[in-house]
């Protein structure tokens, strides 16, 4: 009788998940697959003939390849921390007794999830105009020359980052804000008693209580700057010239304005793995940190 | 209030409102620029406030663009796929977390490889998939695919864990089958997961960028997006045309927002989110 009612069950279990794995056959294990395949291939839309490791050995030989890379990892590595600071004060202001209008600013700061990456960049491009911006424009009134944010390449990777975190704070606040309001008040209370000041109460309670949701905001934080492409797309194009040009556009660019689809899934690839060893180091040092 | 919590409380606040001024700027100046008259909007000295306010940005942006079209488009793509969407992630967070077999735990670890490899690093063989399929240039091509979401999965089987076991054992002696016990019970108690992720998915479909990029080709099935990429990618930026475009753009986006603001902000509804 009970063999029978768990075999029924299992096929209940299929019959639920049946969609979702259909879906993740389609279009994820094998788009997954032919990428794979495609990268061993010089695939151009028409025929692939097996070429092994060549699209491999010209990547790690290619100056561009190298500039899209470094320019990604360089965008990752100071929006990441940049997003994270402002995510954390911004939530911790909100859940303080003593800020006052928090209902006001919590409407504000979450404003951006609503707009789309798009549109940001396109505000963000309004603004930061060389010639035309409202941000040179109040740089001039105060005595300040106007600031190339669009030629010159580390400016504009500047207009990018502040995109970035104007655009981003919003979903990692939710996170955080749920967070620290599940942090148990008794140690705060106890810590009072023993005479800690707000700074040694953020040091010693929030910041460790916060560990998951850090790891977490974390790698999600940085899959998303690894994958970065519209918001780049409509505020700087990836320009000047290549400077800014991210990974995923740079696939884009040689997959499907240079039909050159075998050697953009080879860089999909190494995306891959970067992402997945982001992603396992992630998870050991969060092991590691709970012992 | 004591002396001291009365220059926390300054302080704070003060820290606050900079910050919130900084935060609403950008959204503010796209607004104010968006009702200036053309002449106006590069004239120096740059003005906050527009000197006259005018809609005929408005006008010119609904007269060049089809934006009846491409709304239409964007609405039946994003409100069909959130209904999907929402369905098949909770039948499925719901397998993961009541149904105890093996199969089940490795369909789950594949879930979770999905969020490294998101669709914009293979596009390529995306698009061929999407070929292969013929779902190349139609709507459908941009709602099936997005369908299966590892955030959804994850925000019903997080809620779902949360359901004492004895909720099921009850109905099944009843009588009622996995099915029934599914629909009848399970899914009306998971209302605020279902609520969430429909707000969630609104706003992915809806912003969505790249599988429309992928996807689409016929302008007549552009998305909002896709049309705004359209005149971001000209060589002279219209910039008219573009600031009262992305205004428009938004508005869905702010409706929805208004009407379900408190299940938004209410952090409690998305800490199905952390895992």
């Amino acid at each position: 009788m009970t063999t029978r009612r768990k075999d029924k069950n299992h096929k209940w279990a299929l019959a639920f998940v049946i969609v979702n794995m259909v879906l993740f056959t389609l279009f994820f294990a094998w788009p997954g697959v032919l990428g794979v395949y495609y990268s061993f291939t010089d695939y151009t839309g028409i025929s692939a003939n097996f070429i092994g490791l060549e699209n491999y050995v010209n990547l790690f030989q290619d100056k561009s390849f190298y500039k899209a890379m470094g320019r990604t990892f360089l965008y990752t590595v100071l929006s990441v921390p940049l997003l994270y600071v402002f995510s954390l004060l911004i939530s911790v202001l909100l859940v303080n007794k003593y800020t006052k209008g928090k209902g006001i600013a919590k409407i504000i700061f979450f404003f951006p999830w609503l707009i789309s990456p798009l549109v940001a960049g396109v505000i963000f491009r309004w603004m930061f105009g060389e010639s035309f911006g409202f941000i040179n424009y109040a740089l001039g009134l105060i005595g300040i020359d106007p600031i190339s944010w669009s030629s010159d390449g580390n400016m504009a990777l500047m207009v990018v980052l502040f995109a970035t975190i104007w655009g981003g704070t919003a979903f990692n606040m939710l996170i955080m804000m749920s967070a620290l309001m599940n942090i148990p008040k008794s140690y705060y209370e106890a810590a009072d008693i023993d005479g800690a000041n707000g700074w040694q109460k953020f040091l010693n309670i929030t910041l460790p209580s916060l560990k998951p949701t850090t790891f977490m905001v974390i790698l999600l934080s940085v899959i998303h700057s690894m994958k970065e492409f519209a918001m780049v797309q409509s505020l700087t194009n990836g320009g000047p010239g290549t400077d800014n040009t991210f990974l995923v556009q740079y696939i884009y660019q040689t997959g499907f304005d240079q039909r050159n689809i075998g050697y953009a899934s080879a860089v999909s690839m190494v995306l891959f793995v970067i992402l997945l060893l982001f992603a396992l180091i992630n998870m050991k040092v969060e092991e590691r940190s709970k012992i | 209030m004591t002396a001291k919590s009365r220059t926390t409380s300054i302080l704070l606040t003060t820290i606050v409102a900079i910050l919130a001024v900084v935060y609403l700027f950008p959204i503010l100046w796209l607004l104010l620029s968006s009702f200036k008259p053309g002449s106006e909007l590069f004239s120096y000295p740059l003005k906050f406030f527009p000197d006259e306010i005018t809609f005929g940005n408005y006008e010119y942006a609904w007269a060049t663009m089809e934006f009846t079209k491409y709304v239409m488009n964007t609405l039946m793509v994003t409100v069909a796929t959130t209904v999907l969407t929402v369905l098949a992630s909770a039948s499925c967070g719901y397998a993961l977390a009541k149904y105890n077999y093996k199969w089940l735990s490795v369909f789950f670890l594949c879930i979770l490889t999905t969020t490294m490899l998101p669709t914009e690093v293979i596009m390529n063989p995306t698009f061929t998939v999407i070929q292969t399929l013929g779902l190349y240039d139609s709507l459908w091509g941009l709602i099936i695919p997005s369908i299966n979401t590892a955030t959804g999965i994850f925000m019903f089987r997080q809620f779902f864990q949360t359901v004492p076991d004895d909720l099921l054992e009850a109905a099944r002696i009843d009588g009622a089958n996995e099915g029934r016990i599914f629909f009848g019970l399970m899914l009306p108690i998971a209302k605020p997961i279902i609520i969430t992720l429909s707000i969630f998915s609104f706003q992915w479909r809806w912003n969505d960028y790249v599988w429309p990029l992928l996807v689409i080709s016929d302008p007549n099935k552009y998305t909002v997006q896709v049309a705004l990429r359209s005149i971001v990618g000209a060589d002279n930026i219209d910039w008219v045309l573009l600031l009262s475009a992305s205004v428009i753009s938004i508005l869905p986006m702010v409706l929805i927002f208004t009407v379900f603001q408190r299940y938004i902000m209410d952090t409690g509804a998305s800490s199905g989110l952390k895992d």
